[in-house]
């Protein structure tokens, strides 16, 4: 009889309890791995933003306007490759709850500053040259069915049009996915051109320019440039990377990585206690049975070895399960969970630090047992009732 | 029947005396619950003082009228020209010869917040006197109201309170001028105390927007006009403007993301509630197990199978009632009068406070009540159906 399978042995003979205590962990691991993977999308705007990348807006606040000369002022800034105005257009479609995240953009600067957008070449070059084109992210794209040539009404509930209506014609001319930032795929961009030409106010303003700099060690000294360039204008600027940016307007919702964290944490206490107390409870009974073993010549530490062995397979089991259990109900439910959030995903880190979680669980919960089997003495053992 | 019930009460509280001598298990179980409960009162208690926050900012006899379409304060343009109208409808209360009516701008400006040092959007309202005395549950805490005509801004208390630079005598840049922090404010800790405030034409003109407004405020004299004064706006073509009375106003942007965070709480609850479901029921099983010779003794000497899983289930219910009301009080005692901030609808923070109601804890308890229950029913139904000769003849 090898050690396996008297661990396995061990495990089994009360099925419903070593059921119960996989469930539990099971539980934990899967709240784990689907909250970590949830906060990786709110984050993914800060992660996935390439260094290179800064975003100047109104001192004020994003919401006030910067003339959009500014852009081309930005522009000649030494060590500022290409910038792309990003106007803030408060689009929904049919009704006002179906949000659109749509921006008013320059098509040819947007794609050289995004240079990791993926769009058909001919379908990139319809947008940049239809004044009404749309270029829709692949997940708004699915979520109302669009497909390129589709002529669609869009509504803006912050402009309106010169004869007082507030829809907007266009015609989708490329759909993109954006494989480094998931987020970008739930937004839609118009041309400035057409957006200038319409609306009754803001025109020749922007709410935001985000430019690419030639290397991100220039970061720092180029946003003081450009901040000291309008300062003392009507149009102050602040300046910052854009994952700054995006980490501050994440931020705001809430602090969800503290909540996350108490809520996991919490789990994980919980299944500390349950398992701890259950594996504990279980080497108790057996203590005739070590006593057996330990007078067959078995020694201390091979049955402590085992006793761990016996917490830290079913660690890694109830672990491994709700890992997995995570990744497949995201990778189900991800045309659902996208819409809302996207980027959603267990990552390999979440799932290395998930599995090291276990072997910790493991070890803890096997250690106090295991310790109590390695001192117990024979003679305690089989006088023991 | 009586001695049914007697036999009952008899075997649960000899099992919930004897919970002493397996107390490492039945505390584990206790603590998952409690953890499970606290885990559920703190979203609830953060859903419920959001909603608090925004619902009971709204008075039934003021309306807000804002561009149709627009959703939100943030998004509306309106003109002075239809303020004009607005205060001809029917049922406007008036001041003297003023009808009541408040032009308001809603700007927003950028503050630091205390906690993570990170910019944030904070709400500036454009308010006149008729603003203000709309508002009649407003209370200056600290200095005094901003003078008409200046560069002065009172600031909400939540605002002093999460976000740095807006103490009484502090100045702030926006744009081209400079702002002194005059008083703060109080509204009985409501969405406005997310607000910074200071005269509406000054505001105007420092942010270019002379003639214009976000929205117009206006007071009814009574809830029943409303029906009169909607119907006036919407038969005027020149008044292209959605009209809601300030609490249907607030009660929808409460519970939007009130309702956001409950959808939250109760799935992650329940799945937490099943873990400790779990560890209920092995502590409930092992506890049968370890009475074994008891239970079989007891049926021995004439005790019913009935008895004996009311008995048992009595204990499990009792570990969920401990566990229940000790997450509950952990719960109420660390995040009653938490404070926290989230993002409106209006794009801009708002500072609300947890609210631990007995509502919720009764909520809570009842989650823990429906473990025990389930943790309990089916090790009750073995210790009903242990067979007495094997039990009293294993050992």
């Amino acid at each position: 009889m090898n050690y396996a399978l008297l661990v396995s042995k061990n495990l089994g003979r009360r099925k419903l309890r070593t059921f119960l205590m996989l469930v539990a962990i099971f539980i934990a691991f899967l709240l784990f791995a689907a909250l970590e993977a949830f906060l990786h999308g709110f984050n993914s705007g800060e992660n996935s933003s390439a260094a290179d990348r800064l975003v100047t807006v109104n001192k004020i606040n994003f919401t006030m306007p910067l003339p959009i000369s500014y852009v081309s002022r930005i522009e000649q800034v030494d060590g500022v490759v290409r910038a792309t105005p990003q106007s803030w257009f408060g689009g929904y479609y049919q009704d006002p709850r179906n949000v659109v995240i749509m921006f008013a953009t320059d098509p040819q600067a947007f794609v050289d500053v995004y240079p990791k957008m993926r769009m058909p070449d001919a379908e990139r070059d319809a947008w940049i040259h239809n004044r009404v084109g749309l270029a829709v992210g692949r997940t708004v794209a699915a979520k109302y069915g669009w497909k390129v040539g589709d002529h669609i009404p869009i509504s803006s509930n912050i402009f309106s049009r010169a004869d007082g209506s507030h829809n907007w014609e266009f015609d989708v001319a490329a759909i993109f996915s954006s494989p480094d930032d998931p987020a970008r795929e739930g937004i839609v961009l118009m041309s400035h051109k057409y957006f200038d030409e319409t609306v009754t106010f803001a025109r020749d303003t922007t709410s935001m320019i985000v430019f690419t700099t030639t290397s991100a060690s220039r970061n720092e000294a180029i946003e003081k440039t450009i901040d000291a360039m309008f300062a003392n204008s009507p149009y102050e600027t602040s300046t910052d990377t854009a994952a700054a940016f995006n980490k501050a307007f994440v931020a705001q919702l809430g602090n969800i990585a503290l909540i996350i964290t108490l809520v996991v944490s919490t789990a994980f206490a919980a299944i500390l206690l349950i398992v701890g107390n259950t594996m504990a409870m279980a080497v108790r009974e057996r203590t005739r049975e070590i006593g057996v073993l330990k007078a067959l010549g078995f020694t201390g530490p091979v049955i402590s070895l085992q006793v761990i062995a016996e917490s830290l397979l079913l660690a890694l089991t109830g672990a491994l399960l709700g890992l997995g259990g995570a990744a497949a109900i995201l990778t189900l439910a991800r045309g659902r969970i996208e819409a809302y959030v996207p980027g959603v995903k267990v990552t390999a880190p979440v799932f290395a630090a998930g599995i090291g979680f276990a072997l910790l669980l493991g070890l803890v919960t096997g250690a106090i047992p295991a310790w109590s089997a390695l001192r117990l003495r024979i003679v305690t053992a089989l006088g023991r009732n | 029947m009586g001695s049914l019930v007697r036999q009952a009460v008899a075997i649960a509280g000899m099992n919930i005396r004897s919970i002493p001598q397996r107390f490492w298990m039945s505390l584990s179980t206790v603590v998952a619950i409690a953890l499970v409960v606290a885990v559920l009162l703190a979203f609830l208690a953060m859903a419920n003082g959001f909603k608090k926050a925004q619902s009971s900012a709204g008075s039934a006899d003021i309306v807000i009228l804002t561009r149709d379409g627009a959703g939100a304060e943030i998004n509306s343009v309106v003109s002075r020209d239809q303020g004009i109208l607005v205060g001809e409808g029917p049922g406007i209360v008036r001041d003297g010869d003023q009808p009541l009516v408040s032009g308001e701008l809603y700007i927003v400006v950028d503050g630091t917040s205390r906690s993570n040092g990170l910019r944030a959007n904070l709400p500036l309202r454009g308010i006149s006197a008729q603003g203000v005395t709309l508002r009649h549950n407003i209370r200056i805490a600290e200095g005094r109201m901003f003078r008409t005509g200046t560069n002065e801004i009172i600031a909400g208390r939540g605002i002093v309170r999460e976000f740095s630079g807006f103490d009484v005598g502090k100045t702030l840049r926006l744009g081209q001028s400079t702002w002194t922090v005059v008083g703060v404010f109080e509204d009985g800790g409501t969405v406005r105390e997310s607000e910074l405030w200071a005269d509406v034409g000054v505001v105007q003109s420092a942010f270019n927007r002379l003639n214009f407004f976000q929205t117009f405020r206006a007071r009814l004299s009574s809830p029943s006009q409303f029906a009169a004064f909607k119907a006036y706006v919407d038969a005027d073509p020149r008044l292209k403007l959605s009209v809601q009375t300030e609490a249907d106003y607030f009660a929808e942007q409460g519970s939007r993301s009130g309702g956001l965070i409950s959808t939250l709480g109760w799935p992650l609850a329940i799945i937490m509630a099943i873990g400790a479901l779990a560890g209920a029921l092995n502590t409930m099983y092992s506890s049968v197990a370890a009475r074994g010779t008891e239970i079989a003794t007891l049926r021995a000497i004439g005790f019913g199978g009935i008895p004996t899983f009311a008995g048992t289930l009595a204990e499990a219910l009792a570990l969920a009632l401990i566990g229940g009301v000790v997450g509950t009080i952990v719960a109420a005692l660390i995040f009653q009068g938490f404070t926290a901030k989230t993002l409106s609808a209006n794009f801009t923070s708002v500072v609300f406070t947890f609210q631990v109601t007995p509502a919720l804890c009764v909520t809570a308890v009842t989650l823990a009540l429906i473990v025990g229950l389930l943790g309990g029913i089916f090790p009750a139904i073995r210790a009903a159906r242990l067979p007495i000769v094997g039990m009293l003849g294993e050992q």
